[in-house]
């Protein structure tokens, strides 16, 4: 499972990344998170807010720190 | 399949132990730059001492005179447009579907309910730029973003005359259009090669209150504002301005206490802590650096009719009356500098009580909070050289002329 956490690096974005790693932590699965600070590559995903997350090439959440259960959610199979 | 992972962790080890080292020599040349300034700076020095002394002067008077009625207000509205006005719904205009005038209208003032910090600035300007309404729209609202928002224009009507914060409001409005419009007509080919695609915008809230009862709820705050900051009128004024300057401490009461009723009637718990955490939010992000700002105003430039460290006929020489000069320097040196948010008050204070005419302090106004080189580079990194030139060209010329005309009429 692939995790892309798009954010220029302001105080949400970090909190964001936080949680999805203490989502992923939390339930075990296996999966790579990686954080996108480069704008033009967040533009590329068509998001328009951050912090948005990515799963697997699909977008969860935009705008927003999602809750932990939510994030929870996206990560089952 | 282990040497993977290794070769993975490794490299990240090895990422993590350059930015440290970065870290590292960063923090020996600062620690070096503070030993090297307090061995050889003469602090004894009278015009060093006054000048520390207008430092603390000028925070008092903005602890005294702006702080409680005027900036805590505001930071509260901020946070409550933050929570409350969905983003979702102001967004949906940038779309590549959205119809022309509806974009650029909204561009041109969404930075006050959009932007508060500049990081949704870059990205959704990225975002409109590539798969939304276009570089016009795109352009017209990473100007007006971190231009009018509602905490720079209370602070600058507060601290620097109503005069010049209408103006300020105003001028942010127009040139968001116009900048707009001219990008979208100086590169209008190839607005054609934007990409298209699905575009996420966040997800509206489903309100539970109408437009109407939103409204008013900002209204009520925006009216507690103006009252609580209301200026004592001149001695000899007669009419409603004194009066309602003897009652305004009522007013403000009455104000608060429709807000408490609104608050208990419309909004659950949940939602108002959501407000109360914005609030602070901001509260901690900007005020360290107002603080900062206003140290180091006071420092250089001293309060209005007191000198400082800089010399009152150099900035009157640079930057005083109203000659093409002096506004293009104004605007120029805006553009390049970068003013953490709200910073660019005290600072502009300090030039104007140190002779800076009233026309270059609009233009500096003007061109200042929305371009920076640091910014520049971002931008630029989005959508090319020439284009981020032209976009700069734009604001800076027509920050000059704006300069020009309100210096002629409030001289």
């Amino acid at each position: 499972m692939e995790i892309k956490v798009l954010g220029p690096g302001c105080a949400r974005c970090q909190q964001t990344e936080k949680i999805v790693r203490e989502a992923v932590a939390e339930t075990g699965v296996e999966a790579q998170i990686e954080k996108i600070t480069d704008t033009m590559k967040i533009a590329g995903y068509g998001v328009f807010g951050t912090p948005a997350v990515v799963v697997d090439g699909e977008v969860k959440s935009v705008g927003k720190i999602p809750d932990k259960e939510e994030i929870k959610a996206w990560l089952e199979p | 399949m282990d040497g993977d992972v290794d070769d993975h962790l490794r490299s990240i080890e090895g990422d993590i132990r350059k930015v440290m080292e970065m870290k590292e020599r960063t923090k020996l040349l600062l620690i070096a730059g503070v030993f090297l300034a307090a061995y050889y700076i003469p602090w004894d020095h009278a015009l060093i001492r006054q000048s520390g002394l207008e430092a603390f002067m000028m925070l008092r008077e903005y602890a005294r005179e702006h702080v409680l009625t005027c900036l805590i207000p505001a930071f509260f509205i901020a946070g409550a447009i933050a929570v409350f006005v969905s983003q979702g719904a102001i967004l949906k205009y940038f779309g590549s579907q959205a119809s022309k005038i509806l974009s650029y209208s909204v561009a041109s003032v969404s930075g006050s309910i959009l932007a508060v910090c500049s990081c949704t600035v870059l990205p959704l300007f990225a975002g409109i730029y590539t798969r939304g309404a276009g570089i016009g729209p795109a352009t017209a609202f990473l100007y007006s973003g971190p231009a009018i928002n509602i905490l720079a224009i209370t602070l600058t009507a507060k601290v620097l005359g109503w005069q010049m914060g209408l103006a300020r409001a105003i001028g942010a409005v127009v040139f968001a259009v116009i900048t707009g419009l001219l990008m979208a007509l100086i590169f209008r080919k190839d607005d054609a090669a934007r990409t298209t695609g699905q575009i996420y915008v966040p997800d509206a809230d489903d309100g539970k209150r109408t437009l109407l009862q939103d409204g008013m709820y900002l209204l009520i705050m925006v009216l507690i504002l103006i009252f609580a900051a209301f200026a004592r009128p001149a001695s000899d004024a007669t009419g409603l301005w004194p009066m309602i300057f003897a009652y305004k401490w009522y007013i403000t009461v009455v104000l608060l206490s429709i807000l408490a009723l609104m608050l208990k009637a419309w909004f659950t718990r949940d939602e108002c802590v959501n407000w109360i955490d914005s609030t602070w939010g901001f509260m901690k992000q900007i005020f360290p650096l107002l603080i900062g700002g206003v140290l180091v105003a006071g420092f250089m430039l001293g309060r209005p009719g007191h000198q400082a460290l800089i010399p009152e006929h150099y900035v009157q020489s640079l930057l005083g009356g109203n000659s093409l000069w002096a506004n293009l320097f104004a605007s120029v040196a805006g553009a390049l500098m970068y003013f953490a948010t709200l910073t660019e008050i005290p600072i502009l204070q300090g030039l104007i009580g140190s002779g800076m005419g009233k026309g270059p302090a609009l233009a500096l106004l003007l061109a200042g909070p929305a371009l920076s080189l640091p910014n520049m580079l971002v931008i630029g990194s989005v959508m090319g050289v020439r284009k981020t030139a032209t976009f700069c060209s734009i604001i800076v010329i027509m920050s000059t002329i704006a300069g020009l005309i309100y210096g002629s009429f409030a001289g």
